[in-house]
């Protein structure tokens, strides 16, 4: 197993470096990842995007079409998964029915050759490590959803790999059991010294467990970067969305924004050239007559494509001149009148709007 | 007719829930009811004609002959033989049925299927073609190790086991199909090769699937009788199954010939019992 690949033969070349290249008809992925050890890494992106076929090249599950796989300055593109320092957490966890939860561990040890005591006493160690000790006899049926999941983890963890993958860790909880099982996650994943991939299409998660996002439109990385540079700067229609900002691409000249085929924004930043503009809906005010005498500087009609609850706020969809989101009180919809089709003004002002080069 | 049943189908609506429910059931048509009772007859008198007719008497007497207890000895041993070997090629078998893709898979499946729905006693003909002492494969075995299959106990192993390895193949592979791939992904990704995740996942995951299979594959064995008597001929000790004793003592002795069916019969409920739990509860 080990002779396979040199644990740090190379200090520089630790971690993770790889270019997946996987054809699947029509489909192509193309991912470049480079990740430090210690650094936890989410590919983030929509379904279908390619995030489950990434995490399976680097498993050795799905064959690279091209590209190169290295860990630890380890050539593994052509080795075999059973051969590969790499742990996976399954989506849904995957545990053997017929094995108890210290089985399920040990499985991993007993493959890499140790005795069946010993593997066992390691598998101990893990779910103890875990807070599982109670429920080491216990078949995968018997589990909750979170206990599960943490022996999916301590069974990845207990074959040692120097590359731990995640896919969608926590997709298969309820919205109680997530909550919890992700600070745990979290706090796991800060202990793990090698590299960690997950994959999710779960903005929170990925900014909880993550370092590092990577997303992943259509099969491409479209913008990387810490969870609050994304979130700030959004690059993407979709990101855009997952923080919840408008987003618009256009050419600034001095404080004016002229958007692609659209009108034109003021912004507070002195910016040339192509840049975004980004602005929270709920930095929009809507009036259902022309405002006169607002201070704001941007001033649109729009019409209501469509009213929808969030939390104890409403999200107004609309369209017209320039698409857009818009956060208002219930209270203040009720006001407005507000029902799909009516026509509304859109104001902003300056300086609630964002801009940044592209 | 469309009218009559969906007057049917309201009547049974209007009762569904209510204290008169049992009606439901006289509502089952005429045109159905009718030969199902007839079908079910014919399927239970046979088997109550032959306890009735049974010689309870002497039936100690019959069942303690070395004659029978031969007979009943080698049928177990050998159905036994070829539920080991349908098992060993078999499991393995289904496996590559379910698992590799390969060109000519859908044919080879076929291939396999066939000795299901053929006349066994083609398959005993097959048989000595192939492995009698001129058969192609049999000419060899004779020429090169001196071993001669037909007409001997070994044949009779053989030629059980072509006849009921099919059922053991489709069970198990049945079971394949429907069991989660991905297991055995998951085990390679902890360090097994693949027939580890096949011995330690995919076995014990498939395991009742196979449990059923062999017991299917066992019953067919022991009742085989075409095959058999073609290519291991009907031997008393050595190649005599208690089939082939009961359609000889039918013609000498039928007294021995229904003691001997009465085991038979017993065994199948036996078998079936042993299925109970995995048929019956069906719907």
């Amino acid at each position: 197993m080990t002779e396979t690949y040199d644990v740090r033969a190379d200090t520089t070349l630790e971690g993770l470096d790889a270019r997946l290249v996987v054809d699947r008809g029509a489909f192509r992925l193309d991912v470049a990842l480079t990740v430090a050890p210690g650094e936890v890494v989410a590919l983030l992106g929509p379904n279908g995007a390619g995030k489950t076929t990434a995490l399976r090249a680097l498993a050795g599950l799905t064959p690279l079409t091209d590209g190169h796989l290295r860990l630890d300055g380890a050539e593994l593109d052509r080795t075999p998964p059973e051969s590969r320092p790499v742990g996976v957490v399954f989506q849904d966890y995957l545990l053997f029915p017929h094995l108890t939860a210290l089985d399920n561990v040990a499985f991993g040890p007993r493959c890499q050759g140790a005795a069946k005591a010993q593997a066992r006493a390691r598998a101990a160690e893990w779910l103890d490590r875990l807070g599982l000790t109670d429920h080491a006899g216990a078949k995968p049926r018997k589990l909750s959803g979170g206990q599960a999941q943490r022996v999916a983890l301590a069974r990845a963890l207990a074959t040692r790999p120097r590359l731990l993958l995640l896919d969608e860790p926590l997709a298969a909880l309820d919205a109680r059991t997530r909550l919890e099982v992700r600070a745990q996650l979290r706090r796991h994943l800060a202990e793990f010294e090698a590299v960690a991939v997950l994959v999710t299409h779960d903005p929170l998660d990925a900014m909880v467990l993550a370092d590092r996002l990577v997303v992943v439109e259509h099969g491409r990385v479209v913008q990387q970067g810490s969870p609050a540079d994304i979130a700030r700067h959004p690059r993407t229609d979709y990101i855009a969305q997952l923080v919840g900002l408008n987003l618009y691409r256009g050419e600034a000249d001095g404080h004016t924004v002229r958007l692609d085929g659209g009108p034109a924004i003021t912004t507070t930043e002195d910016l040339s050239g192509p840049v975004y503009v980004a602005f929270p809906p709920g930095a929009v005010t809507l009036h259902r007559d022309r405002p006169t005498g607002s201070s704001a500087r941007n001033l649109w009609r729009c019409e209501v494509a469509g009213l929808e609850t969030h939390g104890d706020q409403i999200r107004a969809d609309l369209a017209g001149e320039l698409p857009l989101a818009a956060d208002l009180t219930t209270v203040a919809a009720a006001e407005l009148d507000l029902h799909p089709g009516a026509e509304v003004w859109a104001t902003v002002k300056a300086t609630q709007t964002h801009a940044y080069p592209v | 007719m469309t009218s009559t049943s969906d007057r049917t189908g309201a009547a049974a609506d209007t009762l569904r829930g209510g204290p008169r429910r049992r009606r439901v059931r006289s509502g089952v048509p005429l045109p159905l009811l009718f030969p199902a009772l007839i079908g079910l007859a014919f399927l239970v008198v046979p088997l109550i004609a032959l306890l009735v007719r049974t010689p309870w008497h002497s039936l100690p007497e019959q069942l303690t002959s070395p004659d029978v207890w031969q007979a009943l000895q080698l049928s177990l041993i050998c159905a036994t033989a070829a539920t080991a070997v349908s098992l060993i090629l078999g499991v393995p078998l289904a496996w590559l049925l379910a698992r590799v893709e390969f060109p000519g898979r859908g044919l080879l499946r076929a291939l396999v299927t066939l000795p299901l729905v053929l006349p066994p006693v083609v398959g005993g003909v097959a048989l000595l073609m192939a492995l009698g002492r001129n058969g192609i494969v049999g000419q060899w075995l004779d020429s090169w190790f001196g071993i001669t299959l037909p007409f001997t106990t070994t044949g009779v192993v053989i030629a059980e086991a072509f006849v009921a390895m099919p059922f053991l193949v489709i069970s198990v592979e049945g079971t394949l199909r429907a069991a989660d791939p991905r297991y055995e992904e998951a085990a390679t990704t902890l360090g097994a090769s693949r027939f580890t995740a096949f011995r330690r996942v995919t076995l014990p995951l498939i395991a009742p699937g196979i449990a059923a299979g062999a017991v299917l594959a066992w019953a067919r064995a022991l009742g085989e009788f075409g095959a058999t008597i073609t290519f291991a001929g009907n031997f008393p000790g050595r190649t005599q199954t208690m089939p082939l004793a009961v359609y000889l003592a039918l013609q000498s002795d039928p007294e021995a010939a229904i003691a001997l069916s009465l085991v038979l019969l017993a065994v199948s409920i036996a078998v079936l019992a042993g299925l109970r739990d995995r048929w019956m509860s069906a719907g």
